[in-house]
């Protein structure tokens, strides 16, 4: 028996090339004659042009074109928008195929929010391009502004889009409203929260940047890009957007560095680079910088959540109902609102059975960076309101946050379970996470840790919070109900050489997710071949078979299983060509390691490259049999995976400056089968970072008039290395009954419940100053705040009740 | 204007804009891809390089800043094929997942261990505060530099073993 080799910590193929700097990415790319892009964006959050005057601009050194929506007329269509928000009426901007649109890759008349592109310069290099951009003299006439979804719905708000009256994208609900209010207004306990779940900026390391190049000779057309989806994204641009046949474009995505979600959509300087290299006859290329990225590409969460949970006073859970206002931005992205309504929606019970559910999404559009996903997106959002609210209960009642988890948990022998919201949960044991996390935090121990801190001034708090999230996107036919334009499966190829040698290619596309690793075990394992043996190809529209991408915690469950399927159908293919060689009865063929032979004659044996040799020349193969191993499948789950788990978070709060400083931080996750544990631990630990951002330092901030003010890492902080605690993980394994490999996805699923672990913890902190809730990020400033003000409040009068909806901050 | 330095211990010239950065002068000029950008304000860390032997972000020098000095950069960090040791420790431990941070970490890294060959954890963690990474969570960056020093102790100590037994054959 070979060595197993799927599930095994098998270091990252590709990382040698990344350690050596040889790893190329989009912007390492040089090609012959290739000319610079630079884009003038928007300086005001609402504007009607009136006039662009590029005259000056395009006597500046080097400046090659300098083009305006104008010049875009009848040649290029409005980006559109994939994924609505699914059975309800919805409205968008226009694209002339009757689709929702996002806008146009120029503005045309108006600017909606700093980041609109108003101009593109073309340069023979990159800093004549920017210094051009300063010439561009636009003449704007700035119209009222509105950044807050809420303020955005009120009669007399600016309006953003002619087709968007009140500027309410859709109004989207789930669950039921009315056995919901009921429960709620006959409940014994009622709690109430609102808070606002802030918008922050993925900001993967590497910028975004775009190649195009045009062959005149074939009319093809190639785009390098940093995307995640390079199929999809062909199928977008060239038949959506730039209206070229779908066989003219070749769109190849490099390295990516880091995507987190932002990276799967199609964005306006992808079709002006194809666009503009075929009408300057070079290639032409465009690098984002910092800035750029911040105030253009999709930002995350946004929502401002009013949730409310009701039920007994011994801690069962009768009701839960959730209002939110999701800020779309001033553009529907790629898929923004889908992710805005459905992925939140749907997930707001998280692992509770709760009888009565009901959310409500108004999706609303406002003159700031229009909105994406964020790792974890949606599921974060569901799972920070449902985990705070669930603490607030626990303390309304006087009971154990523990023990309300455990008393409203599905129970393990419930699965498939059916959350009456939309989900069907696959499989899980949640308990079984919350067990082990309480084990390793020694939960019982707390209160003695808590006196302890004190006597050095700190205040300590724990902080629980338990997560189910949807992932692996998705079964095509449910996503179109929900709201999806467009097929959700993947794909997998393989080819045995004649020689023995093995190529896979998939669909997907990896961001720093290993697939070229992971995904060779899985035919390593399959097929029993050497991993030195499988060549990989991903994430170039020509030579891989097409596949919707990296998003959704989905290549793993998705292509995974596409690529066991392939190498079955090779294994298959196999076993009859031998049964026919052997003379012997198909039943009675085996492949196993890497050989096929004849039970019980261990003399007819052939290995795989000897099959391969013998199905490659084709002389003696089964009647109807096509010569030569290459097999390709397309996989369409039955339905999502449902990865699942329990965090714990211990803080410290400094009482002096109301620092608050993450000294533990214990994750018990269950993925299903684990192919690689070294990758699906990487992949934990830089989700809980990510989540760790959001929760105590990152926030967007935009000013009334649209500006974002923190729009570089001077004024925008993502976590370093002193941020975070050293990580304590174990998981359990449930395997997805929705794959033959048990596999659910894991790329983000640390991110969903980190947040609400880490402010119940603070909350904890603070349980004693009756502080109910601080809006994220929980800087030492709002801590500092949030005691010295209940403190006054105690001073006042002791008995007096806090408020259970105080918000503290902004 | 005129600038002359060695890079990866090979003498290069070149005539460049005053203006043009460090950075640029090593992807644009020279053509290392190797050292990245990520910011353009100097926070990120992703493009430090080395200039006479300690590290910096290289967006935040003029190119004619390091005239005439000794620059490496991440292509001239393995030798002969053969990756460092601090290098074969990140694969060792995952302590990469896209690499767009990881040629920039690395030449951090090694001013570090050069300094200060047996740092703690909270040095580690102090030291990688210049160098910021969306990916890994830093744990294991961490666990990378603690086995690759844990590695350089053991093959010190190996080399001083064996210079002793030769001195003792001698």
């Amino acid at each position: 028996m070979a060595q197993k080799v799927f599930g095994a910590p098998i270091k990252g193929r590709a990382e040698p090339q990344m350690l050596r700097g040889e790893a190329q990415f989009t912007a390492d790319i040089t090609l012959p004659g290739m000319l610079h892009m630079a884009i003038l964006r928007s300086q005001h959050g609402h504007a009607h042009i009136k006039n662009i005057d590029t005259s000056a601009a395009l006597k500046m050194p080097g400046v090659v074109r300098v083009i305006t929506g104008a010049d875009l007329e009848g040649k290029m269509m409005p980006l559109p928008c994939v994924w609505i928000p699914g059975g309800v009426e919805s409205h968008f901007p226009p694209h002339p195929y009757g689709l929702p649109g996002a806008g146009y890759a120029l503005a045309k008349d108006k600017v909606r929010y700093i980041g609109d592109g108003v101009a593109a310069v073309v340069a023979e290099t990159r800093d004549q391009a920017h210094s051009a951009l300063a010439a561009i003299r636009v003449d704007y006439e700035p119209l009222p502004v509105v950044v807050d979804a809420e303020e955005a719905l009120k009669e007399g708000a600016p309006q953003l889009h002619e087709a968007v009256p009140h500027n309410l994208n859709a109004d989207w609900t789930c669950g039921n409203k009315e056995t919901t209010d009921q429960a709620i207004a006959n409940a014994e306990v009622v709690v109430n929260l609102s808070l606002y779940n802030q918008r922050t900026i993925n900001n993967p390391l590497e910028p975004r940047s775009a190649i195009g190049s045009y062959d005149p000779i074939t009319d093809e057309y190639t785009l390098w890009a940093t995307t995640q989806s390079p199929h999809n994204h062909r199928f977008l641009l060239a038949y959506l957007v730039l209206g070229i046949p779908f066989n003219k474009l070749r769109v190849i995505a490099p390295n990516v560095g880091g995507s987190f979600g932002t990276k799967g959509y199609i964005y306006p300087d992808m079709a002006l680079v194809i666009f503009l290299a075929k009408e300057l006859g070079r290639p032409v290329k465009w690098v984002d910088t910092r800035t750029g990225l911040m105030q253009s590409t999709v930002q995350g969460r946004d929502h401002k959540q009013h949730g409310t949970i009701a039920g007994t006073k011994d801690g069962k859970i009768t009701a839960l109902r959730c209002t939110s206002y999701a800020n779309l931005g001033a553009y529907p992205s790629t898929i923004g609102p889908g992710v805005a309504t459905a992925l939140m929606g749907r997930s707001i019970s998280g692992v509770y059975a709760i009888e009565n559910a009901f959310c409500e999404v108004y999706a609303v559009f406002t003159n700031i960076v229009p909105l994406g996903a964020q790792r974890g997106s949606g599921r974060a959002e569901a799972t920070f309101l449902v985990e705070r609210l669930v603490d607030l209960y626990a303390a309304e009642i006087g009971m154990d946050p523990a023990e309300v988890r455990y008393k409203n948990m599905i129970a393990p022998q419930s699965f498939p379970y059916d959350n009456h919201l939309g989900w069907v949960y696959d499989s899980g044991n949640y308990q079984a996470t919350l067990d082990r996390a309480l084990e390793m935090v020694e939960y019982s121990n707390i209160k003695a840790r808590k006196a302890e801190a004190r006597q050095r001034g700190k205040r300590l708090g724990i902080g629980i919070a338990c997560f189910v999230a949807i992932c692996g996107v998705g079964p095509s036919t449910r996503m179109s109900k929900e709201g999806m334009l467009g097929g959700t499966w993947e794909s997998a190829n393989i080819r045995v050489y004649p020689t023995g040698e093995v190529s896979m290619t998939i669909g997907s596309k990896s961001t720093g997710q290993s697939h070229e690793t992971t995904f060779a075990q899985i035919v390593a394992e399959e097929l029993g071949v050497d991993m030195n043996m499988i060549q990989f190809f991903q994430s170039d529209t020509q030579r891989a078979p097409y596949g919707q991408g990296t998003y959704g915690s989905r290549s793993f469950s998705l292509a995974g299983p596409a690529l066991q399927l392939t190498a079955h159908k090779i294994k298959e293919k196999i076993r009859k060509a031998a049964a026919h060689m052997f003379e012997a009865a198909e039943e009675d063929v085996v492949y196993e390691d890497g050989k096929v032979f004849v039970k019980d004659s261990p003399q007819k044996v052939k290995t795989l490259q000897e099959m391969a040799l013998a199905l490659w020349y084709g002389w003696n193969l089964p009647p109807g049999m096509e010569p030569n191993l290459d097999e390709t499948s397309f996989f369409d789950p039955p339905d999502f995976n449902y990865p699942f788990g329990s965090h714990i978070a211990i803080v410290e709060i400094d009482e002096q400056t109301g620092q608050v400083d993450l000294v533990r931080y214990v994750a018990v996750n269950d993925a299903g089968n684990v192919g690689n544990p070294l990758v699906v631990d990487g992949q934990i630990e830089g989700s809980i970072a990510h989540a760790i951002g959001q929760v105590l330092i990152e926030r967007a901030v935009y000013d009334e008039q649209g500006n974002l003010l923190t729009n570089n890492f001077m004024t925008y902080a993502i976590p370093r290395a002193t941020d975070v605690p050293r990580y304590e993980l174990d998981r359990t394994v449930t395997p997805t009954p929705h794959n033959a490999l048990g596999m659910k996805g894991v790329g983000e699923i640390a991110t969903v419940p980190p947040a609400a672990a880490i402010s119940n913890a603070v909350c904890d902190a603070l349980s004693d100053l009756g502080v109910k809730h601080i809006d994220m990020p929980i800087t030492a400033e709002k801590v500092w705040r949030a005691m010295r003000d209940a403190q006054a409040v105690k001073g006042n009068s002791d008995k007096k009740n806090v408020q259970q909806d105080q918000r503290v901050g902004k | 204007m005129q600038v002359l330095m060695t890079v990866n211990g090979k003498p290069m010239s070149a005539e460049i804009e005053p203006r043009m950065l460090l950075v640029d002068f090593i992807r644009e000029t020279l053509g290392l891809m190797g050292t990245k950008i990520g910011c353009d304000t100097g926070q990120c860390g992703t493009c430090t390089i080395q200039v006479n032997g300690r590290s910096v972000k290289s967006c935040l020098l003029l190119a004619v800043q390091a005239d005439h000095s000794d620059v490496k950069t991440i292509e001239g960090v393995a030798q002969n094929g053969q990756l460092h040791m601090l290098q074969e420790a990140f694969w060792e431990k995952h302590g990469l997942q896209c690499g767009f941070c990881t040629p920039g970490m690395i030449m951090s890294l090694l001013d570090l261990l050069e300094h200060n060959p047996n740092p703690s954890e909270d040095e580690i963690r102090s030291w990688l505060w210049g160098s910021l990474c969306r990916c890994t969570g830093y744990q294991s960056v961490v666990r990378a530099v603690q086995y690759a020093v844990e590695k350089m102790q053991q093959a010190s100590v190996a080399e001083f073993a064996t210079a002793q037994a030769q001195t003792r054959s001698t």
